[in-house]
């Protein structure tokens, strides 16, 4: 366990200026350590540079979802901290949108898309007069204006998360979180999507952290990846992508430095299996 | 149209019957009246206002009794739904009252409140603020994690949570209850008339009855039942057009 825990890379400060998001000595356990309890995530240290776009993969149950959750201020950690903008979250906030991967159960069923949209825009106190102009051009950026006034449970899987990322950024979110928001999509619908995402993160500068089991859409996105790996699970290595943007579908996956990450991360999560099968539940979490 | 006509042939054999039969004699119970005699004595009510009157009396205190149970059920259901500690604390007390049988609740009732629409409001409140409180609780339970997940990181303050994700997610299952709610609110309002209030159509029953106007008392019972499908007609169509409007509206 100490071995697996020194070979942890701690990522570096921020060469410019406070980190985004400072994940500080974070673990989470379930139940009481004497009692047999479980623990998930065993002190992480990251840094996530403001403007950068952080991949994390890990296999299946290695506590991938419950970072995020901790991130997004949805679960408490057990040690350690997250500071955003240097102090430490206490709860969910408006500035760290969470991207779902069940998006068909993240959207309100009961209203049309620009209705869904709408929600970031009533919580933000935005009056109906102004919110048209905001959902319009958002549904024009995510393709969805001519779904406006369809009902999610009419809409494809792909155009469902396009309604949940839409709504995401209608928050003005400073950090976007996604919880493997594409592993649910067929392989073109994701390609597009990845595209999408990349084109608005460099178009705002968004802060993202981006949860995937799939190594390669993780070499492709990022501009670093974490590794989780290990039982209780911790950072085995930071990965600097270093691939020139913008990234292309094609040219970027057969780029020899693609390829090379590529054998490097299959290999860590092979010595790094998590011990468990994604039992682990953090309270409203998947696991 | 072909269900209606399907539907129809039970009744209507059933009526043909009952009328040859107690006009050929093979019927001689003095408490059985005809069918003719029925829709005469119905539509003399109805023309006289008289059963108008008294159906607007019921109405008005089951509905208003409704109400009261809808608004109690709802927001307190919601409250120990989202709140499982509360839902702990308050749970023996719930459990001991819900059994009282709510016309036990008469002679208290009419110490408090006198005779009138208050009194049978106050019994039909109770009788129908437990199945909508305990359809609440549950529906709440059962609304998706991920909606609550968006409700916090969104920060919405409390009642913009109840009205925007909580209750419009609940509400298929609520209105469930509140169709149950609805029909016992009649039942209970008709017994407190023909037990105890001097008014509405359970009163005008009892009193047909001992005046032996038997034709008016089996108009009043059908009088009752089309109000029963009517209310749960109304309510099933205010659930799924609610529904529609909460969506389109925003």
């Amino acid at each position: 366990m100490q071995a697996i825990r020194k070979q942890g890379v701690r990522a570096r400060p921020d060469e410019c200026g406070a980190p985004a998001l400072s994940i500080r000595d974070l673990s989470v356990s379930f139940g009481a350590p004497t009692a047999g309890g479980l623990t998930v995530l065993d002190h992480i240290d990251i840094d996530v540079r403001d403007g950068e776009f952080l991949c994390v993969v890990g296999s299946s149950g290695a506590g991938k979802t419950t970072l995020l959750r901790v991130l997004a201020g949805l679960f408490r950690p057990t040690q350690g901290a997250v500071l955003f903008n240097g102090r430490a979250i206490s709860g969910p906030s408006r500035d760290r949108a969470i991207i779902f991967q069940d998006y068909s159960k993240a959207l309100l069923p009961w209203r049309t898309v620009r209705g869904n949209v709408a929600l970031s825009l009533e919580a933000r106190g935005i009056p109906a007069s102004r919110q048209d102009a905001v959902i319009d051009s958002l549904l024009a950026k995510m393709g969805l204006s001519a779904a406006k006034d369809k009902f999610p449970g009419q809409l494809s899987g792909g155009m469902q998360q396009r309604v949940q990322i839409a709504r995401c950024l209608a928050q003005e979110p400073k950090i976007l979180l996604m919880d493997e928001p594409f592993g649910a999509l067929d392989a073109m619908t994701r390609q597009a999507l990845q595209d999408e995402i990349l084109q608005l993160a460099a178009e705002k500068q968004t802060t993202v952290v981006f949860i995937t089991h799939d190594l390669e859409e993780a070499i492709y996105l990022g501009d670093r990846v974490a590794v989780l790996g290990g039982a209780p699970a911790t950072i085995v290595e930071m990965i600097d992508v270093g691939l020139p943007r913008p990234r292309n579908q094609l040219t970027t996956r057969e780029n020899a430095g693609f390829l090379a990450h590529r054998h490097r991360l299959f290999e860590l999560l092979a010595r790094f299996p998590s011990a468990r099968g994604g039992a682990a539940s953090t309270g409203r979490g998947q696991g | 149209m072909r269900r209606f006509l399907l539907g129809s042939i039970v009744p209507v054999l059933f009526l043909g019957l009952w009328e040859i039969s107690s006009r050929t004699g093979l019927l001689t119970l003095e408490s059985l009246s005809r069918p003719s005699d029925i829709l005469v004595a119905g539509i003399h009510g109805l023309l006289d206002g008289s059963l108008l009157l008294a159906t607007l009396q019921t109405c008005e205190a089951a509905l208003l009794g409704l109400a009261i149970a809808a608004v109690i059920g709802i927001l307190c259901g919601a409250m120990l739904g989202l709140l499982p500690m509360l839902e702990r604390i308050t749970g023996p007390t719930i459990e001991a009252l819900r059994p009282i049988p709510a016309i036990a609740f008469m002679p208290l009732a009419l110490m408090m409140f006198g005779f009138g629409v208050t009194l049978e409001a106050s019994i039909v409140a109770y009788a129908c603020v437990w199945p909508i409180l305990i359809v609440t609780v549950a529906a709440v339970r059962a609304i998706e994690p991920r909606l609550l997940d968006i409700a916090d990181v969104l920060e919405l303050p409390f009642w913009k949570r109840m009205l925007t994700i909580i209750l419009p997610a609940a509400f298929a299952r609520i209105n469930v209850g509140l169709r149950v709610a609805a029909a016992i609110s009649l039942v209970v309002a008709v017994t407190v008339e023909i037990v105890l209030d001097p008014r509405g159509l359970g009163y005008h029953l009892i009193l047909a009855s001992q005046e032996l106007k038997i034709g008016l008392m089996y108009a009043q019972l059908v009088w009752l039942c089309i109000l029963g499908y009517l209310l749960n007609a109304i309510l099933r169509n205010v659930g799924t057009g609610s529904f529609t409007l909460w969506g389109s509206a925003r």
